[in-house]
């Protein structure tokens, strides 16, 4: 495996340039100058508010600073509260060359896009010269969601995803599986799998905080297509997401934008602290790639059953299909087909396997389905977190 | 003894009373679950669920071995489960109107 080293010691399995707009109001300039450079690793990510908040602002800057990333471009309209002087010098302080353009300074759309366009070629022609150094699979952090769920996902495309975390894992990787809100339910298992009774009770406490967030927004964290597709309740379908998690023991609890350092399984808290504000915690299964990202994930797994195909700015998404009717109808989209077992041509060890391996080939520059399609989906929305205590690393000193 | 041949189903712990299609199953069909042969009494798609037994009402629905739910009505051996007859004990779920047009 070969990596791209950063300043910072962390290698990238990418070497992708960044357009960042900082406002809504500069995404269409941002979007006119990444469309100049299809296919060359050049990502659109962006937040959409006005208003200042913190959290956007931590994952913007670990986005930008991610290990896949090597160069970033921001674009602000001029007037919008978001910091891109403290998000440039974030930048700056890691080596990495970042440029910011004001559409009411450079002149407006036409002008900014142009010298958009210029920095970018600049960056992507600087960015090929820069030799690959040798990588290692306990230098990879790797991340796993599930979206558009079914009956199957918890029985096939989970439980094989889990024990490629049981094998990445044995080899020295960090791995961090989430949502919190769609693992109510199985808090008592995870606290018994816990490094320790704090880490446990942190578990408990955050699952609760979960359930009460959804509560007072109405209803869980489950779609109309989770039912069509057998799943009845929320906890049903926790109890099939909490296979993704495989069997290790779980040493650490995270918020997005947290990154682990020491190998093993950590759980990430997606679920705002406070009182409950801005809405739904996590509006589509990007909000969440976005937040596994900004925690250091190189690359995602995803398991589908109905059949997602989305994929995301600066990790590649790996698609792992539950359903072996999906993966008739979308094999384009899937890299794994993990429906097999319930036709009994194929076991969980094998399939689980079968994704270590991908995960390897992909992080050595093999392109994902979803890649491959041009997929770069991004979305981030207002949040409010409060550090961890220090329970929830009980690892670190 | 019975030769008809059985759907394919899993049981994913066997301490639950409710199994897992796995494939199409057309009402009729016969499933065997530890050596209990049941009747499916409404066709069932890939991935939902069937009762392994008769089930009370607020009885608990168990799958990975874990509650996933209570029963809402009683529900017969070789039933369909799913939202017309199981409940969450945590959160309710939006179902769209597509959904609720399928429920009894």
């Amino acid at each position: 495996m070969k990596g791209y080293l950063r300043q910072d010691g962390r290698k990238g399995i990418r070497n992708v340039v960044i357009v960042a707009y900082l406002i809504e109001c500069a995404r269409h300039v941002a979007n006119e100058v990444v469309l100049e450079f299809r296919e060359q690793d050049v990502h659109l990510i962006g937040f959409p508010g006005c208003f200042y908040n913190t959290y956007a602002f931590d994952m913007m800057s670990k986005l930008c600073t991610h290990p896949n990333v090597g160069a970033v471009l921001l674009v602000s309209l001029g007037c919008e509260g978001f910091n891109r002087e403290g998000l440039a010098e974030a930048i700056a302080a890691t080596g990495r060359p970042v440029e910011t353009l004001v559409i009411q300074e450079q002149g407006g759309t036409a002008k900014t896009i142009e010298k958009g366009c210029r920095w970018v070629s600049q960056e992507l022609a600087a960015l090929s010269a820069q030799e690959p150094v040798e990588m290692a699979v306990n230098e990879l952090v790797i991340g796993t969601i599930c979206g558009g769920s079914d009956g199957t996902s918890g029985i096939t495309a989970n439980p094989t995803m889990g024990r490629a975390f049981d094998l990445l894992i044995s080899d020295g990787a960090i791995c961090i599986f989430e949502e919190t809100g769609e693992l109510i339910g199985c808090e008592h298992y995870m606290a018994d799998r816990a490094a320790t009774p704090e880490l446990g009770a942190e578990i408990i406490r955050c699952i609760a905080k979960a359930r009460n967030y959804y509560e007072t927004m109405g209803y869980g964290s489950f779609s109309p297509g989770n039912a069509d597709g057998g799943l009845s309740t929320i906890e049903e379908k926790s109890m099939g997401a909490y296979a993704k998690s495989g069997t290790t023991e779980i040493v650490g609890l995270i918020k997005p934008g947290d990154q682990p350092l020491t190998s093993g399984l950590y759980l990430l808290d997606v679920i705002p602290d406070g009182e409950v504000r801005h809405g739904f915690p996590n509006i589509n299964d990007n909000a969440e790639i976005a937040e596994l990202i900004a925690c250091g994930a190189h690359l995602n797994l995803f398991s589908t059953g109905r059949g997602s195909v989305v994929g995301s700015a600066i990790s590649p998404v790996i698609k792992v299909c539950g359903n072996p009717e999906t993966y008739r109808r979308m094999a384009d989209d899937m890299d794994v087909n993990a429906g097999r077992i319930l036709k009994g041509d194929a076991d969980l060890d094998e399939v689980g396997v079968e994704i270590r391996d991908l995960v390897l080939a992909i992080s050595s520059g093999q392109k994902s389905k979803s890649e491959a399609l041009g997929h770069q989906e991004f979305i981030l929305t207002y949040k409010t977190f409060d550090p961890i205590g220090p329970a929830c690393l009980p690892n670190v000193v | 003894m019975n030769d008809e041949p059985c759907a394919n189903i899993i049981l994913l712990s066997t301490s639950d009373n409710v199994v897992v299609a796995c494939e199409q199953i057309i009402a009729g069909s016969l499933i065997e679950v530890k050596g209990v042969t049941i009747t499916v009494q409404s066709d069932v798609e890939i991935g939902h669920k069937i009762a392994r037994m008769d089930i009370n009402l607020d009885d608990k629905i168990f799958k990975y071995g874990a509650p996933i739910g209570c029963a809402t009505r009683t529900i017969a051996q070789g039933a369909h489960v799913h939202t017309h007859n199981i409940r969450s004990d945590y959160l309710q779920s939006y179902r769209g109107q597509r959904i609720l047009s399928k429920e009894v």
